[in-house]
């Protein structure tokens, strides 16, 4: 039985080349920057399906922002912009840590990797703990979508004791209805989103105990790459949340 | 029976170079470019909450989703290193990105016509 | 036995030829070795297994729904039974049979070694898919027995979030998980496509069959996720009523269809390409002849995937959407029919002045061809906003996409089966039975869906189990031929299994047909290839072909 097709020689090869294998090195895999190419763009094609994932959910926050503009401002504004805002600077730091994780890990320097991997992971914790004490506001305030479900804020809206006047335009019983879906579309989103961190932290984890042992000072960086692909993405998804949740119109109600 | 083997100087280069993308160079990010990328995200950010305290009206949600996109232009280009990545790289997330603003626009045309009445 | 005039099959002297000691069914043993393989072969034979298993129940459920249309009268079932009959028997063949069919069999199997690799770039994700793919299924089950599901495989709403107490939540929970076994097939053959073709191995050089599921995985990859969440959002409608689908509380439950139908539309092309990819091979070597016009059959490929996204409207025409966006879409859908008959159009060139023969799998082969014209054609009929209100939801849909899906894709996937099983086990099925099974396969499918056709036009709508008298006979032609049908499908399992054990040995290389998995062992070595082959001549190369088997030794001494 023979193969009458050319193939390619390894023998002779190996004097020429030196292909430097790690450990981690996969024999389907004919070099290990081939194996690094592939899994950061098989890592890109998740992230793809992904923001096809979080897209749909976007269409629906542009359609009935769009249909509900009164009701999405007057609910957008019982969030609290100052917990919004430093979450968003967490989120920042963390992904900053997880970039500088992956230098550390390029540069085979085990420990500020462990570090910068302690660092990514504290922060992204310090987001769900904000997150929780929004959420846990919300569920006090009535305002998880639902049975219980209180719309009494928004038809007669409470006086801002500064001001003296009412924190915002009262809204009529039949448009208040839809205040329900912003919050809707606020837990869905924010809620998938979270639940993509706790996910990533929780690889993180997982991340930390290899990097300890010193599994990606040696040349193997592709998991930490990869991982912070995704880690940066869930970044990027709450960048554009922010606004589009917190931000709708917070123009003091001069008019 | 067996074939020729080939000669040890007769050294196959793959016209495509998949086999042997060693040989492109791999750039390695600094700490200081990720530190001004850092600082520029949190400047935006300031930004941001700042822009949407003014009343700009039907510019409010534009100039929100600018920076925004900015944001994320610079995270994907700079932490997600894909200014120096392989056209590929650059490609997939183009077509990714290409895709979303297919659902998006198309469904919204529906939705957009629908109030210009039926005929 | 040696080609002759109206057969190429060259099979070795069956009085020495043996199956090879080593390959990769017999690399490793125990039941372990199978389900925890990062083997591409192995998983691609892992994944026949069940999707035959769920392509019989989907059967099964066809089967007593022509039953029950065999009468006007609803008198075999109760029409809640009816409904879930319908739907189940539409969620298992779309998602656990026609989705996976040649990408997750043929595809996992051949496009490593017709790119000269090894494996493909991510073999755990592979079997991943493979797991994923049976808890989608078992779930899916799982709904079955606990009562069904009856809201239609499309889950329209607000009847699904609003107005049925039926399983939803399990059978949405059941399509996710599926879904993601899709999703990390394309993923995996995208990298592999891009990232691992052997030395020489140009896009362009490439087999028709690998650009057909290139496109299929884009298509995979990009769309399936709006499924998902299309399907969380109809979940969490029903478990926490927030109103999204609900227009007393603003919602709207056009939002659904859209995000459903963003993915519904690319999935039918998902469900054809690797089809089409596995026509391209067999009409080329059963006619001797290269492909023509190679390049715009792939550039093809790629067109009807990227023109698949821009028609999904078509399936909302009379839902409520715009006047205006309608003629749009139908004026886009209109352009995507132009690539898939180019392909038509080229098959028929490559069969022009070839050498044809009518192997078993040329003739499904024939079959593909017309019947997924028609179905094609039927197509753009629906497609035209006008005929559409006049046809939609009625039995004309019903015959135009099981002409496509039953007609094409089927046809195409028992091809792919019957042309690389030697390949994939080293043994020849029965040639005279299996020529048998293809022609009661096309006899019993004109039978039981060329009447629908008729039906649809004359106003018999779908998914009722009970019709006006008047269109009883065209009814009971339908549910006789599907009895046909029936008969034509189970020939091939039992025929392919006996062949497993007493089927003549194949050899390399029976269909005397070039690319890469015909040049390797039947069944091929774990590891493919010995080395790493380099990829000096075009595709459907057959003069190379020829040259190399002149000058091949085929005995010792």
């Amino acid at each position: 039985m023979d193969s009458a097709i050319e193939t390619t020689h390894s023998e002779h090869d190996a004097a020429e080349h030196e292909h430097v294998f790690v450990p981690q090195h996969r024999h389907h895999f004919e070099t290990e920057e081939q194996q690094r190419e592939a899994g950061s763009f098989g890592m890109w094609l998740f992230l793809l399906t992904e923001i096809m994932f979080f897209g749909g959910m976007f269409f629906a926050y542009l359609l009935f922002r769009n249909w509900y503009y009164d009701a999405f401002v007057a609910a957008s504004n019982t969030l609290n912009i100052g917990m919004g805002a430093a979450n968003t600077a967490i989120l920042i730091t963390s992904g900053f840590f997880m970039a500088l994780a992956v230098w550390a890990a390029e540069v085979r320097k085990k420990n500020l990797l462990v570090i910068f991997l302690v660092l990514t992971t504290v922060f992204g914790c310090a987001f769900l703990g904000v997150k929780y004490f929004e959420y846990k506001e919300k569920f006090e305030l009535h305002h998880v979508p639902g049975a219980s479900f209180d719309v009494s804020q928004f038809v007669n809206p409470p006086i801002d004791a500064k001001t003296g006047k009412p924190v915002g335009k009262p809204l009529a019983p039949d448009v208040v209805q839809h205040t329900q879906i912003f919050f809707f579309l606020y837990f869905a989103m924010t809620g998938m989103h979270a639940l993509h961190m706790i996910i990533g932290i929780g690889i993180l984890f997982w991340l930390l105990l290899r990097a300890q042992r010193g599994e990606f000072s040696v040349g193997y960086v592709a998991p930490i790459e990869n991982f912070g692909l995704y880690w940066h993405f869930v970044d990027i998804v709450w960048i554009f949340l922010f606004p589009l949740l917190y931000l709708i119109n917070r123009h003091p109600l001069a008019h | 029976m067996a074939h020729e083997p080939q000669h040890a100087e007769q050294h196959f280069h793959d016209p495509a170079n998949i086999v042997n993308p060693e040989h492109a160079e791999h750039h390695i990010v600094s700490p200081l470019e990720y530190s001004f990328v850092f600082g520029t995200l949190l400047l935006c950010t300031v930004l941001t909450v700042f822009a949407a305290t003014l009343d700009l009206g039907v510019f409010n949600p534009v100039i929100a989703l600018a920076i925004a996109s900015f944001k994320g232009v610079i995270v994907i280009l700079f932490f997600m290193h894909v200014k120096y990545q392989s056209n590929l790289i650059k490609m997939t997330v183009g077509a990714g990105f290409f895709t979303f603003l297919v659902l998006i626009t198309m469904t919204l045309s529906d939705y957009m016509s629908r109030a210009w009445g039926l005929w | 036995m040696s080609a002759t005039a109206t057969s190429i099959l060259n099979l070795p002297d069956q009085a020495t030829a043996t199956i090879p000691k080593k390959n990769f069914i017999t690399a490793e043993d125990g039941l372990l070795s199978w389900l925890l393989t990062g083997d591409h072969k192995r998983i691609a034979m892992l994944y026949i297994i069940s999707i035959t298993f769920f392509f019989f129940i989907g059967g099964a459920f066809a089967g007593l729904i022509r039953l029950e249309l065999l009468t006007p009268q609803p008198d075999l079932v109760a029409s809640d039974t009816y409904n879930k009959l319908f739907t189940m028997h539409g969620i298992i063949m779309v998602f656990l049979f026609l989705v996976p069919s040649v990408p997750a069999t043929l595809g996992n199997f051949l496009i490593p070694i017709m790119l000269g690799a090894r494996d493909l770039a991510f073999p755990k994700i592979n079997l991943l898919s493979w797991y994923l793919y049976v808890i989608g299924g078992t779930l899916t089950l799982t709904a079955l027995m606990l009562g069904g599901v009856d809201t239609g495989w499309t889950f329209t709403t607000p009847l699904s979030t609003h107005y049925l107490n039926t399983h939803v939540v399990t059978t949405a929970m059941a399509i996710f998980v599926a879904g993601f076994s899709s999703i990390f097939t394309g993923l995996n053959f995208i990298v592999t496509i891009h990232r691992m073709r052997c030395p020489g191995m140009t896009w362009f050089r490439m087999p028709l069959f690998v650009w057909a599921h290139y496109a299929a995985s884009v298509l995979m990859v990009l769309g399936t996720p709006v499924l998902a969440i299309a399907i969380v959002l109809v979940a969490l409608e029903r478990l926490v009523g927030i109103g999204v689908f609900d227009p007393t509380k603003g919602g709207d439950p056009l939002l659904f269809q859209h995000l459903f139908w963003f993915y519904s539309h690319p999935a039918v092309y998902i469900m054809i390409l690797p089809g089409m990819g596995v026509i391209s091979e067999v009409i080329s070597t059963f006619s001797r002849k290269r492909v023509f016009g190679y390049t715009a059959v792939a550039f093809s490929s790629v067109a009807i995937a990227l023109f698949g996204f821009f028609v999904w409207e078509h399936h909302m025409f009379i839902m409520g959407v715009s006047n205006y966006s309608a003629l749009v879409f139908s004026l886009l859908t209109m352009l995507v029919a132009v690539p898939s008959a180019i392909k038509i159009f080229n098959w028929a060139f490559t069969l022009q002045k070839g050498s044809i023969t009518f192997e078993t799998p040329m003739l499904y082969a024939f079959g593909f061809m017309g019947l997924f014209t028609i179905g094609g054609l039927t197509g753009v009929f629906l497609g035209s906003l006008g005929m559409d209100i006049q046809l939609t939801e009625t039995y004309f849909i019903v015959a135009h996409f099981h002409f496509v899906m039953v007609g094409g894709m089927l046809m195409a996937f028992l091809s792919g089966v019957h042309f690389w099983w030697p390949k994939m086990t080293g043994r020849m099925y029965p040639e005279s039975l299996s020529k048998l099974a293809a022609v009661v396969t096309f006899i019993g499918f004109n039978l039981t869906f060329l009447p629908q056709f008729i039906l649809g036009y004359l106003g018999m709508p779908r998914r009722y189990h009970a019709y006006p008298p008047e269109f009883q006979v065209l009814n009971v032609l339908s549910t006789a031929g599907a009895t046909v049908l029936g008969v034509g499908y189970l020939l091939p399992v039992l025929y392919l299994a006996w062949s497993l054990k007493y089927g003549p040995v194949a050899g390399d290389n029976p269909w005397q047909a070039t690319g890469l998995e015909w040049q390797i062992q039947s069944p091929p070595l774990t590891e493919n290839f010995p080395e790493i082959p380099i990829m000096d001549h075009e595709a459907y190369d057959y003069e190379w072909l020829e040259h190399k088997t002149a000058h091949e030794v085929k005995a010792v001494g």
